[in-house]
């Protein structure tokens, strides 16, 4: 981890409400280049709201979203144009949905899916798009063979893995995840983890990752944030907050989890 | 305006000139004036209902009888020809609402409507080629969600087009779509040319004539204006190219123009020919035969000489 470099992305008193009640409240943190945010919570707590405050799909109530561009330095991801913000959005970027469905295009084969966002920042060398697509899918484990192949013909892992692999094309800086490993079984869950963190680890991904799951989280994240009822209640390195909880709610949740 | 008196045939003053009341008339003018200033940009318009199911040309009809006068000649083709269902009947419509003179000659008309197909006569800059066009969103099939896709023409962001094309040379080896192929217009806006074949794609670009496309079912009115650059779409390693034929036409022995395959019989016999009536017939009236020429005299100039 590089701790001394300036923060990627910056997130201040982010509050979102939706009308009266509460989505997430007062959230402040940091983020730098390689690192392995997690945040987890129960049902409701308001994850998924701050997770897309944050990646500019919902505009918060109060609080500003700051991220290190490659080429303007630090900018407010909502004062950016539409335009910028949408091209921020394919490029350094990547989201990676819990539903592979609603993150891949079901009727264009799996070459096409991975091909599309180096497409729309103007490859338009077919043999180049193809051969990378080919790379990528090796890369996260999919047989050279598949690549023609519709993403329905393909299980439930290996959509998923497609779907990291089309968004990682482009070499994105940060990531955002919500609950990639939902809905797979255990095996699968392990041998994506294992992917995700090497791939991390090889390409100095940063990610922000909301999951319920706190096996995925002490796996996968350097550091955790908690939620309960909008708001942030526990904060710090992963294996502190996991191995010596402080909060009541936080204890709770650790000692849910089955030991040995 | 003297344009308001009706001039139909039996001189009953039921229907205004051209069918559409004034109104409605500068509703479309207005939204073809926007369509010629912005090339290629999808102008929303207040359709209407006309006396045609959708799919058989509201959109055209509508379009032409918005810019036709008393003193336009009409010419109207279906897959480039001049005598067929669609092509019979709005060339009757307009004879009958606008009692405007009509033609099969590319050159002799002033106002083109086509379904399909660009002549193959080179057009000149005191025509009209107004197009039929079904579904005029180039990403509809890709991107179904229309606020998405205006937002994607608005933000200049066609990556997804190129997803067609590479879908198709995955799957085909080449590009293997061959109509309603998709252009780029003046550097901007990504264009459905509407389901013409990809052979009348270069013929659209720098066109000497003004274009017109109007979507009745869809309410879109798009347009090209004289001289404008039309780029097909495609790959470094792909090029855009277009249809060839092994075959000459068998009417008029035609080697550049686009053909269109007519089954002879039930052993496997047969034929090509012009796909574009009127140059088909132009060809013969000067003397060129192909191999079929008096065996099958399709075209007007062959029929007439039969029935002589």
């Amino acid at each position: 981890m590089t701790q001394m470099s300036n923060p990627l992305l910056r997130v201040d008193n982010l509050t979102m409400m939706y009308g009266d009640r509460v989505g997430c409240k007062d959230v402040s943190f940091e983020l730098r280049p390689g690192e392995v945010l997690g945040i987890v919570g129960e049902s409701g707590s308001g994850k998924s709201t701050l997770l897309r405050s944050i990646s500019a799909q919902q505009e918060p109530t109060k609080g500003t979203v700051q991220y290190n561009t490659r080429i303007d330095g630090v900018c407010d991801v909502y004062q950016m144009s539409e335009a910028q913000r949408r091209l921020l959005m394919r490029t350094d970027w990547a989201f990676v949905h819990q539903n592979p469905r609603d993150g891949l295009r079901m009727n264009v084969s799996a070459g096409a899916n991975i091909g599309e966002r180096l497409m729309a920042i103007g490859d338009r060398h077919y043999g180049n798009i193809r051969s990378n697509a080919d790379a990528w899918l090796g890369k996260v484990e999919i047989a050279s063979e598949r690549l023609d192949d519709l993403p329905s013909t393909f299980s439930g892992g290996m959509q998923q893995r497609l779907q990291i692999a089309r968004n990682l094309v482009t070499s994105p800086r940060l990531v955002f995840m919500d609950e990639p490993t939902g809905g797979l079984d255990v095996s699968v869950q392990a041998r994506l983890l294992d992917l995700l963190r090497g791939l991390v680890h090889d390409l100095n991904l940063a990610v922000i990752i909301v999951t319920h799951d706190l096996a995925v989280a002490r796996l996968l994240s350097h550091r955790l944030m908690v939620m309960q009822q909008g708001k942030v209640i526990e904060h710090g390195l992963t294996d502190q907050v996991l191995d010596d909880p402080q909060h009541p709610y936080t204890q709770l949740l650790v000692s849910s989890i089955l030991q040995n | 305006m003297e344009q308001t008196v009706n001039y139909s045939a039996d001189g009953a003053t039921a229907y205004n000139f051209a069918y559409l009341d004034e109104q409605t008339k500068r509703m479309i003018r207005r939204a073809l004036l926007k369509a010629v200033a912005i090339p290629g940009y999808q102008v929303p318009f207040a359709g209407r209902e006309m006396p045609m199911p959708y799919g058989w040309g509201t959109g055209g009809v509508q379009v032409t009888a918005a810019v036709i006068g008393p003193n336009d000649t009409l010419k109207v083709i279906d897959q480039g020809a001049d005598d067929t269902t669609n092509a019979v009947s709005i060339r009757q419509f307009f004879a009958k609402t606008a009692n405007v003179a009509t033609t099969e000659k590319t050159a002799e008309a002033s106002i083109i409507q086509t379904r399909h197909r660009i002549p193959e006569k080179e057009l000149r800059e005191d025509q009209v080629l107004v197009y039929q066009v079904p579904i005029p969103e180039p990403l509809r099939f890709l991107e179904p969600r229309e606020t998405e896709t205006r937002k994607m023409h608005a933000l200049e962001e066609y990556g997804l087009m190129h997803v067609k094309l590479y879908e198709d040379i995955a799957r085909h080896g080449h590009i293997a779509t061959t109509y309603a192929y998709p252009v780029m217009v003046d550097d901007r806006y990504v264009m459905d040319p509407s389901p013409t074949p990809k052979f009348d794609n270069p013929k659209m670009n720098d066109m000497a004539a003004l274009q017109l496309f109007g979507a009745g079912r869809e309410k879109r009115i798009y347009a090209l204006p004289p001289y404008t650059k039309v780029k097909s779409l495609d790959f470094e390693d792909h090029p855009f190219e277009v249809q060839t034929w092994k075959d000459e036409c068998g009417m008029c022995g035609a080697r550049d123009s686009y053909l269109d395959e007519v089954i002879l019989d039930d052993q496997g016999n047969r034929m090509f020919v012009c796909s574009d009536t009127d140059y088909c017939s132009e060809r013969q009236e000067a003397g060129h035969r192909g191999p079929q020429h008096h065996d099958q005299p399709l075209g007007k100039a062959a029929r007439e000489k039969a029935a002589e």
